[in-house]
């Protein structure tokens, strides 16, 4: 009998290529007389182009064509979640050509594009090309922009404003705030970050005269939805006429969901210079200039209730910077994606916000890991604390006087994810908050840190505790849903999977999902293996490539494990009933008297009378003694739309210390308990974990992307951004509670974003409770030793 | 506002240069513009894809490799610097069918997620393990801060390096590496 590997810590199938030097990354590719192309880039934030010279990067050595704005015939990029667009709301939408033509609205915003036999002949061509730039007043902060005599970036959005958006109660909470016993309010900036997957973005467009047809490689999340959009909105193609293929993509964390200028760009240069070829990989600090940011919100918080801890309101005014153009889903980000799960996991009955949506000259903003939700977690969990401090109240105290009941679930949001018209509601599936906070409170020794926080003192450190608790929103998302309340979202979110059984019994599956280092290969397997009762070695997971694979819409929002697994279930149930319906065929029994146990097909009462997944497989696919009405061959396809999305949770812990002498934060301990449901593989969601949580510490303490105010991005290179590194960090200390999703077979949740949406809240909440005898009440991140040594200088020293 | 910045002379002088080096126990003879960087002599002319670029600042180390016995970011050494070394890349660190214990405790232990930046890490790793037979997890971290990891906030890639070191000492089984 086959192990069952489900649910255990089964080594990934795609590590032996990657160990040894032999994955396969776009710019590992090479074709024949393959080209190469790199884009000049506007050195101004913003400024009209008032002509481009090009006569003599055309004459360089091995130049084979150069391409500005007006070469490209092709509409803008689109923009696919306009946020609110449907409900009439002001929607200014702005998005970005293939090359500018007419004006630049940030630094790094492609004008031109060469295209030469090598990638440095290329990049030597850009130096020889000439614009004539009319310099404009920039703006780079997203509240600013908004303000009477700011540089104005688009005629069609006064006042630079892209949308001003709305969900909760807006009297009801208006009332609650008014009337309650105590309100604390703050300003919160959450700060700018860079994605910085560890490969740069890259694409190699193919263009065949013969057939007319499209190929493009791409480090994309995306790929099937890559080609819907170059088609039918961009390129005017038919859809039919376009293959994207990802190789193995170097991470993501967000960044390579979108639709991007240099896709156009590398696909009509191939067709420009005859059908080679060509190739476009971005460069670190290209990446740092065009690829999207995440985050940047400034917001005015308000959270209300009474002295003895019960929290009856929260309202907030976010300004979410969207940069100077609109990325691909910037809008839904700061809407559909935060303001919606504002409250986390407490019932907090009175929730508004109002968010306006804002052009800067800025690189645009889109989906970073978490993508609205560690906003929210990082807004709600910072309300959270500053509310315990101003009632005196313990702050664990606090979370588990407001957490949702364990027997409210499925539980409403107040704040609107249940608010659809045409029953299309989702709802937080389940929950039980309270055991996780327990277990981490323990774990971290919440109850001995006074002590702690003393002996630290002696050595000249200031000791602090910060918890998180948060939810999530994962396995996005019901259709349905989706198409009445998803705020103009254009796109259904179901999943797709495939599975052929060769005549060996050897089986590929096809899925439309894409993975970006979560282990999808090795994941699947277990799930299918465990279906059909074989062993992982018999499949192989196929993905990533529109040809061969059945249309998804792919991978972010941590939706694989419970969407496109349960479209590979379904696969696999459609497989196992035709096996059985051939078993009976083959055994003379009735399909209802064939039980299946693993690959196993035998008659009930008669066990000897059986047949094999793998003599099924054969017999079935050479047909010689096949049932009238029967087909050849076990090939079956799935598709699952999910009738919810599945909501993780969990608290963490996180205890710093604050040197007295320079501000310098070190985290000494981490502590995640979470409850992701059931897993497929616990050792890929402890790595998922892992990283996630150190993207989150890296916010709170060290990253940060910084303009200066002329909009020339400071922080312009890996020298200069603080990217976490090994030796900044302890060890994190995971443990778990198992609260399975009634929404999918597995009762799994999802887990590629949980540690970035918890981590961020608890360092910061750790950091501002060390600084408390300094009287600091909050600290705007990043926590570094600059920020937080100023900040103790202000007030003086220590208060005790 | 600007008619034209003034006209710069671009043309770039067609100079080959000639390197011989060893990489992967090969001798290897190669023709390379004075400009090109080490790293692209190993991926552009050896097709050696193995050694990643992530960065143009030789900040994250995805493409270390080792230089006659030292781990180097091969981003900041011109290919013309490495005349009559010895160079190995991910692709030669083990044989063909073979892993190093570090290939093998990387895997065992869930060191990699995307992948990209575990040849430098595993190189960069390597020459610690060159120098130190019984590394303190603290050691282990100051050794790989040159190597940027976005994906598993570095945890199973210490506990990886960790194993392998064990592995590698002397006495050990082959079966340790695990």
């Amino acid at each position: 009998m086959t192990t069952d590997m489900l649910g255990q810590r089964v080594k990934r199938v795609e590590d032996q290529r990657l160990i040894s030097g032999r994955g396969r990354y776009v710019d590992d590719i090479k074709l024949q007389s393959m080209a190469h192309c790199a884009i000049l880039r506007s050195p101004y934030a913003h400024a009209l182009i008032r002509g481009i010279d090009t006569s003599r990067a055309k004459a360089m050595p091995g130049v084979l064509d150069v391409m500005v704005g007006a070469d490209i015939p092709y509409n803008p990029l689109p923009m696919a979640w306009p946020a609110g667009g449907s409900a009439g709301l002001q929607n200014n939408v702005n998005t970005p050509r293939a090359l500018a033509t007419d004006s630049v609205k940030w630094t790094g915003e492609g004008v031109a594009a060469v295209v030469a036999e090598t990638p440095e002949q290329a990049l030597d061509a850009l130096e020889a090309i000439v614009v004539d730039w009319e310099p404009q007043p920039a703006v780079v902060d997203a509240e600013k922009a908004t303000q009477p005599g700011a540089p104005q970036l688009h005629e069609n959005a006064p006042n630079n404003i892209v949308f001003e958006w709305s969900v909760g109660d807006k009297a009801g909470t208006a009332a609650a705030v008014d009337n309650a016993e105590v309100v604390v309010r703050q300003r919160i900036v959450n700060q700018r970050l860079i994605p910085n997957p560890m490969e740069t973005r890259g694409d190699i467009g193919l263009y065949n005269p013969g057939t007319d047809e499209y190929t493009i490689w791409m480090s994309s999340q995306t790929p099937h939805i890559q080609r819907l959009l170059l088609a039918a909105f961009v390129m005017g193609v038919p859809e039919h006429k376009i293959r994207c293929i990802s190789p193995d993509v170097g991470g993501a964390f967000g960044s390579k969901i979108f639709t991007y200028a240099d896709y156009p760009i590398v696909l009509l240069a191939s067709k420009r210079i005859g059908g080679r070829p060509v190739k476009w990989i971005e460069g670190r600090r290209e990446n740092y200039q065009s690829t999207i940011h995440g985050r940047d919100h400034i917001t005015y918080l308000e959270i209300a209730g009474k002295r003895d801890g019960e929290v009856t309101a929260i309202r907030v005014k976010t300004f979410a910077n969207l940069g100077g153009r609109l990325s691909t889903i910037g809008p839904g980000i700061p809407t559909t994606l935060y303001a919606r799960v504002l409250a986390g996991c407490y019932k907090i009955p009175n929730v508004y916000a109002e968010v306006v949506g804002v052009y800067t000259n800025t690189v645009f903003v889109d989906a970073y890991r978490g993508a609205g939700r560690p906003e929210a977690t990082y807004v709600v969990e910072r309300a959270m604390d500053l509310f315990a401090n101003e009632i005196g109240m313990d702050r664990a105290e606090l979370r588990r006087r407001n957490f949702i009941a364990p027997d409210a679930f499925p539980y409403e949001n107040p704040s609107g994810l249940g608010t659809a018209s045409g029953g299309a509601k989702i709802y937080i599936d389940s929950g039980n908050y309270e055991p996780a906070l327990d277990k981490a409170l323990e774990m971290a020794g919440y109850a001995g840190i006074e002590q702690a926080k003393t002996a630290a003192r002696a050595r000249g450190k200031y000791l602090g505790i910060g918890l998180s608790s948060y939810i999530e929103v994962c396995g996005v998302a019901p259709s349905k849903w989706i198409g009445a309340v998803g705020e103009g979202w254009g796109a259904a979110m179901w999943e797709s999977a495939n599975i052929k059984v060769h005549l060996t019994g050897k089986v590929v599956v096809t899925v439309g999902t894409q993975p970006q280092g979560q282990g999808h290969e090795t994941t699947y397997a277990q799930i299918i293996g465990h279906e059909l009762g074989i062993p992982m070695e018999d499949i192989v997971i196929q993905h990533s490539d529109t040809q061969g694979t059945p249309f998804g819409y792919g991978s972010y929002g941590s939706r694989t494990s419970s969407v496109g697994s349960t479209a590979a279930i379904k696969a696999a149930d459609k497989i196992r009933e035709k096996a059985r319906r051939y078993a009976a065929h083959m055994l003379e029994a009735s399909v209802e008297d064939i039980e299946v146990e693993g690959a196993e097909y035998r008659v009930k009462g008669s066990p000897d009378k059986k047949k094999t997944f793998q003599e099924i497989a054969f017999a079935l696919d050479l047909a010689f003694d096949a049932p009238e009405g029967m087909e050849p061959y076990l090939d079956e396809t799935a598709y699952y739309d999910t009738p919810n999305c599945t909501w993780p949770f969990g608290t963490h812990v996180a205890i710093v210390e604050v040197d007295e002498a320079t501000g310098q934060v070190e985290l000494v301990r981490y502590v995640a308990v979470d409850d992701v449901g059931n897993k497929i593989n616990p050792m890929i969601v402890d790595g998922q974990l892992h990283g996630g949580i150190v993207q989150g510490v890296g916010q709170a303490l060290w990253e940060g992307a910084v303009y200066s105010d002329d909009g020339q991005l400071l922080s312009g290179s890996m020298l200069d951004y603080a990217i976490p590194r090994a030796s900044w960090l302890p060890n994190l200390e995971l443990d778990e509670t198992v609260t399975p999703s009634p929404v999918n077979p597995l009762g799994v949740k999802g887990v590629g974003e949980a540690g970035a949406i918890a981590s961020t809240a608890a360092v910061a909440n750790a950091v501002n409770d060390a600084l408390k005898p300094f009287g600091i009440r909050h600290l705007d991140m990043p926590l570094t030793p600059q920020t937080v040594w100023k900040a103790m200088q202000t007030t003086k020293g220590a208060q005790e | 506002m600007i008619d034209a910045f003034p006209s710069p002379e671009l043309e770039v002088p067609t100079v080959v240069a000639h390197v011989s080096l060893t990489v992967n126990g090969k001798q290897r003879e190669v023709d390379v513009e004075p400009r090109r960087l080490l790293v692209q002599l190993l991926r552009e002319d050896l097709d050696l894809t193995g050694t990643h670029i992530g960065c143009d600042t030789s900040q994250c180390g995805a493409c270390t490799v080792h230089v006659d016995g030292m781990a180097v970011k091969s981003c900041t050494m011109l290919a013309l610097q490495a005349e009559g070394s010895t160079v190995v890349t991910i692709e030669g660190l083990a044989p063909v069918e073979g892993l190093h214990p570090l290939q093998a405790a990387f895997w065992e232990h869930h060191g990699l997620q995307c992948g990209f930046c575990t040849p430098g890490m595993i190189m960069a790793a390597a020459d610690l393990l060159a120098r130190t037979t019984e590394p303190t997890d603290d050691e282990i971290r100051h050794a790989i801060e040159g190597n940027f990891c976005r994906c598993t906030g570095y945890q199973n890639i210490v506990t990886a390096i960790r194993a392998a070191a064990a592995a590698m000492r002397p006495g050990a089984t082959a079966a340790s590496a695990g």
